[in-house]
């Protein structure tokens, strides 16, 4: 019901170019006013903050701010070891710290030629969809709660991430801060328990939670009104930009890391990568919704067939890594876009550069660009479907 | 027809508001903390404490200042500094072993790496202190616990662990009665 | 040899430019493999329209760029990594720009915000933590930093101010 809702009563958006904007002050229309929101505001997602110019309750100018939580995490990694880098990727985007690990690892083994075990390839996969399922459980949850809808779909939300969230913390000791791969593998082996437990919910309860949540919210006019042609990003400025992830497939283009790149094993699983057509908010709310049913389909496949092995390569050193001179670059799909690290080893045991490419920073560059034209109550939902965690925005 | 979106939802929602009623499984519950307490799981960690076999803190702590911990801790925040003798030759036990846990991020990456065992991480977590400086800084009286509260909290770990070590032990003790 | 290697990116730019040498490459040791292109700094711009545009590269998405501060060898570089995402490229084509020296006016490269969107930010993180200043780059300010701060704390030898 939702897809023809979405088709046929778009509405039409005007942007108005940022060389529109008036003179500061006219004699008919009185002053444009200047408004800062953030950095302690609760729909900004954490300490962000926008400079808005406003014609009346058009938005006509918005820089960003950013620096708020900044605090050197490149600087602070590359006075430690390698393995020592691994529990601060957790802090990088701390509501899928799993995903965080994974491509920093990976960035790891390429620069150091280390292998990854068969098993460890499987449960890698396991649990990075696990982390993508989190985050978007998460944005789902806050987006509706950005638009007003305190607070049943976020408490739904929540209820089910917490749900996830007892598993993660059984396996890996932590809810949010797993610190659980290692180079060549995973710190432990995971149980043929745990894994039939995550079976069972994702079959049992989380099912029932997504068929809820596309009744209680995919169709529902409200959500339409207040998401459709909100925010519209098209492909060409989308791929310009720079923009990755679950925002660039909204606007139509086709391009998912793990299909492209086919790191780790993702070729052997049988999922889709759902397409947007308008670019608009409620294709990028269309997305993850979407995009978790794909990753249900990864997680249980992968279960299926997860064969027995080594969970850790054990000629892989991860203590007193030293990786011969030389550099790398290595992404992967995250759960917000392109989470990619790159590494600089100058033969030493601490790397020379340590850089992360942070896909929420980067999906803020045309936030001007979205914004103007919209109202200001808006700019909370372009925000909330952008998908930002500020531990990754300003690190 | 515009409007069944919304009474969609209002159905799921009134559902959901009987169901969690009847269906323990589809809700989440609140404890009532502090008089009930959350089961922890196995593996969940907080800060690291010491470990001490027998009932002697000083003499059983497993110990023996090695420093891996402190060199591999990502915020530093272990200080150690090595017994010595009178002769200022180094024992194998630590005099000062600071930890502060203002500083630890609780990323259980010493327990890891620790060979002896000796450190591992604790389940408590009622830790507020009324002051944040010196109180957060724990010395060794402080971080030292007996194994049996080792494995009163980590059953699994720990039974591995007693494993190993009575192995090592036997081992080398075998070791010295060969050659006699 | 596929398309994206180093050696025919740097065949193909040679075909385009035929009196300049606009790129040199240099070569990674490490196990990754992944060779860069030094680009001339008088003729970035133009060769990274030329990559961006040409039908059969199509290097369309710049997805990261960061500096690096080579303390002993004298001069700061700035990193791009290239995909295309119409071909969908797999292996990124590393682009590097050198700065002259370190310190006063030797620290200019051109920006390549015009070429790529996705620069602008990262530009101006590498500005603020490293001091390359990008000419050309439409809003240079401080990113991450406040904008009194003076030092740039990715450079090797920044001291902290409680250090001083």
């Amino acid at each position: 019901m939702g897809k023809n809702f979405l088709a046929e009563n778009l509405p039409e958006t005007t942007v108005c170019s940022p060389a529109e904007v008036r003179p500061f002050y006219d004699d008919f229309h009185g002053d444009l006013m200047e408004i800062s929101m953030g950095p302690h505001h609760p729909s900004t997602h954490g300490v962000f903050r926008m400079d808005v110019t406003l014609d009346g309750e058009i938005v006509v100018k918005l820089k960003p701010v950013f620096g708020y939580l900044h605090r050197n995490h490149e600087k602070i990694a590359e006075g430690n070891s390698y393995f020592a880098a691994i529990p601060y990727t957790d802090r990088l985007d701390y509501l899928c710290s799993l995903t965080n690990n994974w491509a920093y690892v990976h960035a790891v083994e390429k620069l150091a030629g280390i292998t990854v075990p068969e098993r460890a390839e499987y449960l890698r996969i396991i649990l990075g969809e696990l982390g993508r399922l989190i985050n978007h459980v998460c944005l789902v949850g806050f987006l509706l709660n950005d638009l007003g809808t305190s607070f049943t779909p976020l408490l739904y939300s929540l209820r089910e991430r917490e749900r996830m969230l007892d598993l993660v913390e059984e396996l890996t000791g932590s809810r949010m801060m797993c610190n659980f791969f290692r180079f060549g593998g995973l710190r432990t082996d995971i149980s043929a328990d745990w894994l039939a437990r995550l079976k069972g919910y994702l079959e049992g309860l989380f099912a029932r939670y997504l068929d809820e949540q596309d009744a209680l919210l995919t169709g529902n006019e409200i959500l339409l009104a207040r998401t459709q042609g909100v925010g519209v990003l098209s492909p060409e400025l989308a791929v310009r930009a720079g923009i990755t992830g679950p925002m660039l497939r909204a606007s139509g283009v086709n391009y998912d890391i793990r299909k492209v790149d086919r790191y780790s094993i993702y070729e052997r699983f049988n999922f889709g990568i759902p397409i947007g057509a308008h670019g608009d908010t409620y294709d990028r709310y269309m997305m993850r919704m979407l995009e978790m049913r794909e990753s249900v389909k990864i997680i249980l496949q992968a279960i299926r067939t997860v064969p027995a092995g080594e969970h850790i390569n054990p000629n892989a050193k991860n203590r007193g890594l030293r990786p011969k001179a030389g550099e790398s670059y290595a992404r992967i799909e995250g759960p917000k876009g392109e989470l990619g690290f790159y590494l600089i080893s100058d033969g030493s045991a601490k790397p020379y550069r340590f850089r992360i490419r942070p896909p929420s920073l980067i999906n803020l560059t045309v936030l001007e660009e979205i914004c103007i034209g919209q109202t200001l109550a808006d700019t909370v939902v372009i925000l909330g479907g952008v998908d930002i965690v500020l531990g990754e925005v300003d690190r | 027809m515009l409007g069944t979106g919304i009474i969609k939802g209002l159905y799921i929602t009134a559902k959901n508001f009987v169901g969690t009623y009847f269906n323990p499984d589809e809700r989440l519950t609140t404890l009532q903390y502090p008089e009930e307490a959350a089961c922890i799981p196995e593996n969940y960690r907080n800060f690291p404490f010491l470990i001490y076999d027998g009932s002697d803190p000083v003499e059983g702590l497993r110990c023996v200042a090695c420093k891996m911990c402190e060199n591999e801790c990502p915020p530093r925040c272990i200080s150690i500094v090595a017994e010595r003798d009178e002769k200022g030759k180094i024992l194998k036990r630590p005099r000062v072993f600071e930890l502060d846990i203002s500083v630890c991020m609780g990323c259980g990456i010493c327990a890891e790496v620790c060979p002896f065992d000796s450190i591992k991480m604790d389940h408590h977590f009622e830790i507020a202190t009324a002051e944040r400086f010196d109180s957060l800084r724990l010395n060794l009286p402080q971080l030292a616990k007996s194994n049996e509260y080792f494995r009163k909290t980590h059953p699994i770990d720990a039974l591995a662990v007693d494993t190993k070590r009575a192995e090592k032990a036997n081992k080398a003790a075998s070791k010295t009665q060969s050659p006699a | 040899m596929s398309l994206y290697d180093p050696e025919s990116i740097l065949s193909s730019i040679a075909a385009a430019f035929p009196e300049i040498t606009a790129a040199t490459l240099i070569t990674n040791t490490g196990s990754s493999a992944q060779h860069s292109l030094l680009l001339d700094k008088k003729h970035a711009v133009a060769v990274a329209v030329f990559l961006r545009d040409d039908i059969n590269l199509r290097l369309d998405y710049c997805s990261n760029v960061t500096g690096v501060d080579s303390l002993k060898a004298g001069y700061l570089e700035v990193v791009y990594h290239l995909y295309s995402i119409e071909k969908k490229s797999t292996k990124p084509v590393v682009l590097r720009l050198r700065t002259d020296g370190r310190e006063g006016d030797t620290v200019q490269v051109p920006s390549l915000v015009p070429v790529w969107r996705s620069c602008e930010l990262q530009e101006r993180e590498i500005y603020d933590l490293f001091g390359v200043v990008f000419t050309g780059h439409p809003d240079l300010r401080r990113l991450l930093m406040w904008d009194a701060f003076e030092d740039y704390p990715m450079r090797k030898d920044y001291t902290s101010p409680e250090e001083k």
